[in-house]
């Protein structure tokens, strides 16, 4: 005999969710709550610790924190939480304090899903709590971690240090010991002070580092009287304040360099260097980057590879979003390549014409995760003479492709790698290709070089693909019978709906029960990204710049490139945490998830993301035609 | 208070006598089975709270007419193993009763005698220790019940919240306090959970009782006991 507990069914009545459930199912609950009691100041939930209920407070008063200590939430009678915490991965992900003597009702997880399931305005109820709660769960992952929310300008400990463009370097030497810092700014009196506070530049031209005063001044025997202005570096690249540390990382690694101004509209206000990024997060990745650097052969470097899952994790623990994950695997990708690269240019000799190493896919678009293979190619200077020169190219280029397969990155099935004769090309041949894809689209062509519209400079005169990724945005630009085609391929690969609907499977052998995230989720949406990209004419790799170009250029209705952030977002985490997982289980991590393992919250959300790539896709159809343009 | 309902017992000790004594196989097996780790920490005791409603105050001519059950421990409150029992009185149900009770005496009708939930009831309490507010109704009734049905009564540790607070409040009120004898305030149920802002219920039947005694003992805990006192302090 089940006993009625009159009282909790009648609290829960009063109060949404529950008030929309029938008698029945209302006492049910309330037979079934446990009720628990803490006193004010005590936690009731603590960061991390695992969760099976959720509360409902009976009453008394909750507050709830950010990890950062920051208040998130108070709550009082009525007042519900511990969802977050059941809907991501069954971790508490905001602490709870109650405020004062407080009475709460758990409903046990379990339960809670079977109401989710069974009671539509139950579930909706969680769905649209605040705002909609797949945007939610995703700023949230943001606020946790440290380097995608702290700013550079929290490096930053000291006044700038700057001397005058007259100013002798061994002045400059004795001021940089005084003051023991590495680098000085470098400001003209001369230049013109400009009237608009918004446009002071502090009349900064160039930077001088201890570098430079070693390779420009030491190594060319210069005099000690030489003054600033003949050494300093004027090709500044500088940091806002405001921009986020993991940005400064970037910038520092792709252009080598170690020292950036920071500016507040355009002032400097101090240089941050990379160790002081170092001090900062000594875990980082950006250890293994430099761990990387030091290693002298293949075998070293395949044997430091096998710290990369490590690293992945930790990153994924440390709540980083998909962005900061994939920008962290591709720069260290980026690193193996470089590297392998002075290996092979230490042991073939130096190249006999300059040459431009570069990644394609996902590497170049910052999205790289842990299971990914090679896709890369070669852009060749046009003095380069097949006769005297393949074989140099050819010997660096299966160097490289060799040592990163050892590193974990396997060979590439489509065979797109610079150890390919055919992917191999001179600047001038490179842009002829790129011209007769854009101007002679061939769908089945173009299929198999999407992937060439991602691509980034890696190693050499990386400015050739900069060049390159002009011309692209340039040419494609509305152009309608290349956007068609591409629109076209974009549509090829169809989300796995079907599957929600009676979980119905792809039937693929092995994963039967499973869906592949990568080629039925987070690949289309890039593929659907790059279209609207390259309809802009954006510059951009990165599927989520892309999208800040996409909105600014207010290409889509209102809403839609947000939807797809928050839908590429989703899906690229349950990835991401897919393979961590599978990673701390020991097993070899793959795409393949069996959506059963999900708990039907996440069920519902990662549907929900599904749909929002086919709308998407569907949209491209009739957006991209090749007789109306655009719109 | 009369301390012969709530005084300090050596009840490990006095569970065995008993189970050595009795005569009954149902009170055998019941005191076999008996909560006696007197010096437990009270975060590990498994708890019952019990509530009754009766014909009346007296336990010599008055009955019980429902049994409300909640077991829980310091953290939780088990409510999907509570339990309710309306049973049927020797004598009719007074007006005023039925009102406060809101049973009524079609329901009493068909209600089965106290003979058949005895054994159900004794197994929901074995191996827990039963929590009540005011331990001489639950005790005597109880206690009555049996030795009209099984020609033997029961003896069992309680855990009285009246007394927890009555304790809590002389600890309030201080030497001076006591020297001039300055009121206690009330130690009805509802006004002791309002002093621990527990919310005050509308419903009075056992079973709502029994689980607002529950959240009662988990307050009184937190709020005047360290989790590893040991039990033997707070039974009688």
């Amino acid at each position: 005999m089940q006993a009625e507990q009159v009282e909790i069914a009648q609290f829960l009545a009063q109060h949404p969710p529950f008030d929309d459930l029938p008698q029945k199912a209302l006492n049910e609950l309330a037979q079934q709550v446990e009720v628990a009691y803490f006193r004010a100041k005590t936690d009731i939930l603590s960061f991390g610790q695992d969760i099976s209920d959720l509360y409902v407070i009976r009453s008394g008063s909750v507050e709830m924190y950010r990890r950062n200590g920051e208040l998130y939430n108070r709550l009082a009678t009525a007042g519900i939480f511990g969802q977050m915490g059941l809907l991501m991965n069954r971790k508490v992900r905001f602490p709870a304090t109650a405020l004062e003597d407080t009475l709460v009702y758990c409903i046990n997880v379990e339960l809670f899903n079977r109401y989710c399931d069974e009671f539509d305005a139950f579930a909706d109820y969680f769905e649209t709590d605040g705002n909609v709660r797949l945007h939610q769960a995703i700023v949230e992952q943001a606020d946790g971690n440290d380097l995608t929310t702290a700013k550079v300008k929290s490096l930053i400990h000291r006044d700038v240090v700057t001397v005058d463009a007259t100013s002798t370097i061994q002045d400059i030497a004795k001021l940089m010991t005084e003051e023991a810092v590495s680098s000085v700014l470098v400001t003209d009196v001369n230049k013109p002070i400009n009237d608009d506070p918004e446009e002071d530049d502090g009349q900064v031209v160039g930077i001088i580092t201890d570098r430079d005063l070693r390779s420009k001044v030491v190594a060319k025997g210069l005099a000690f009287n030489t003054q600033a202005k003949d050494i300093m570096s004027t090709n500044l690249v500088l940091l806002d304040a405001n921009d986020y540390i993991f940005e400064a990382v970037l910038a520092m690694l792709r252009d080598n360099l170690h020292h950036l101004p920071v500016v507040q509209k355009k002032r400097p206000i101090g240089v941050i260097s990379l160790s002081d990024i170092l001090r900062y997060e000594s875990q980082s990745s950006l250890l293994l980057v430099r761990g990387i650097l030091a290693q002298q052969t293949i075998e070293d470097l395949a044997h430091y590879a096998r710290q990369l899952p490590n690293v992945f994790v930790r990153m994924v623990n440390e709540d980083a979003n998909s962005h900061m994950v994939g920008t962290a695997m591709a720069v260290i990708g980026r690193t193996f390549k470089q590297r392998l690269l002075v290996l092979a240019e230490e042991k073939f000799g130096p190249p006999p014409v300059p040459y431009c190493f570069i990644a394609l896919g996902s590497m170049a678009r910052d999205e790289q995760l842990i299971v990914t293979d090679q896709d890369n190619a070669l852009i060749l200077d046009d003095s380069y003479d097949d006769e005297k020169h393949n074989e140099y190219f050819q010997n660096i280029s299966d160097f490289v492709c060799d040592g990163l397969a050892q590193c974990g990155y396997t060979y590439c099935d489509g065979e797109i790698m610079a150890s390919f004769k055919k992917w191999r090309k001179t600047r001038s041949e490179w842009f002829d290709q790129f011209a007769d894809w854009i101007a002679q689209p061939k769908p089945q062509a173009l299929l198999n070089s999407s992937i060439f519209f991602d691509l980034d400079g890696v190693w050499g005169k990386t400015k050739w693909a900069n060049e390159l990724k002009i011309f692209i945005a340039k040419q494609s630009k509305a152009n309608r019978i290349f956007l068609a085609n591409m629109a076209a391929n974009a549509r090829n690969r169809t989300p796995p709906l079907g599957f929600f609907k009676g979980f119905v499977m792809e039937h693929n052998g092995q994963h039967k029960r499973s869906m592949n995230l990568k080629r039925r989720g987070t690949a289309p949406l890039s593929d659907v990204i790059r279209v609207h990209a390259l309809a802009i004419g954006s510059r951009k790799q990165n599927s989520f710049e892309r999208l800040e170009d996409i909105i600014e250029a207010k290409l889509l209705p209102q809403g839609k490139a947000q939807d797809l952030r928050d839908a590429l977002e989703y899906i690229a985490m349950m990835r991401i945490r897919h393979q961590a997982w599978q990673i701390e289980k020991g097993e070899e991590p793959d795409n393949n998830l069996d959506p059963h393992l999900l708990s039907p919250f996440e069920q519902r959300n990662l549907k929900e993301a599904f749909a929002i790539l086919e709308k998407a896709q569907s949209y491209l159809k009739f957006s991209y035609t090749a007789n109306s343009g655009v719109k | 208070m009369n301390p012969r309902n709530y005084k300090a017992v050596d009840w490990q000790a006095r569970y065995n006598e008993l189970a050595n004594s009795t005569e009954n196989k149902l009170l055998k097996h019941f005191y076999a089975g008996a909560y006696n780790q007197d010096k437990a920490a009270v975060k590990d005791v498994p708890f019952v709270a019990m509530d009754f409603e009766t014909t009346g105050l007296n336990s010599q001519n008055d009955d019980i007419v429902s049994v409300g059950l909640v077991p829980f421990s310091l953290k939780r409150i088990y409510c999907k193993h509570s339990r309710h029992w309306v049973v049927q009185p020797r004598r009719n149900l007074h007006e005023e009763s039925i009102l406060i009770h809101g049973i009524t005496h079609s329901e009493v009708d068909d209600a089965p005698d106290f003979n058949q939930i005895i054994e159900p009831l004794l197994e929901a309490l074995s191996g827990k220790v039963v929590v009540v507010h005011y331990a001489a109704i639950e005790r005597h009734f109880l206690n009555n019940a049996l030795l009209l049905r099984l020609k033997e009564g029961i003896e069992f540790a309680l855990v009285d919240t009246m007394e927890i607070e009555k304790r809590a409040l002389k600890a309030r009120q201080g030497l001076l306090g006591r020297v001039f004898n300055t009121k206690l305030g009330s130690l009805r149920l509802t006004d002791c959970r309002a002093r621990y802002s527990l919310p005050a219920y509308q419903n009075h039947n056992a079973l709502t009782d029994a689980l607002a005694t529950a959240e009662l003992l988990q307050a009184q805990l937190s709020h005047h006991y360290r989790v590893d006192t040991p039990i033997s302090e707070l039974w009688g």
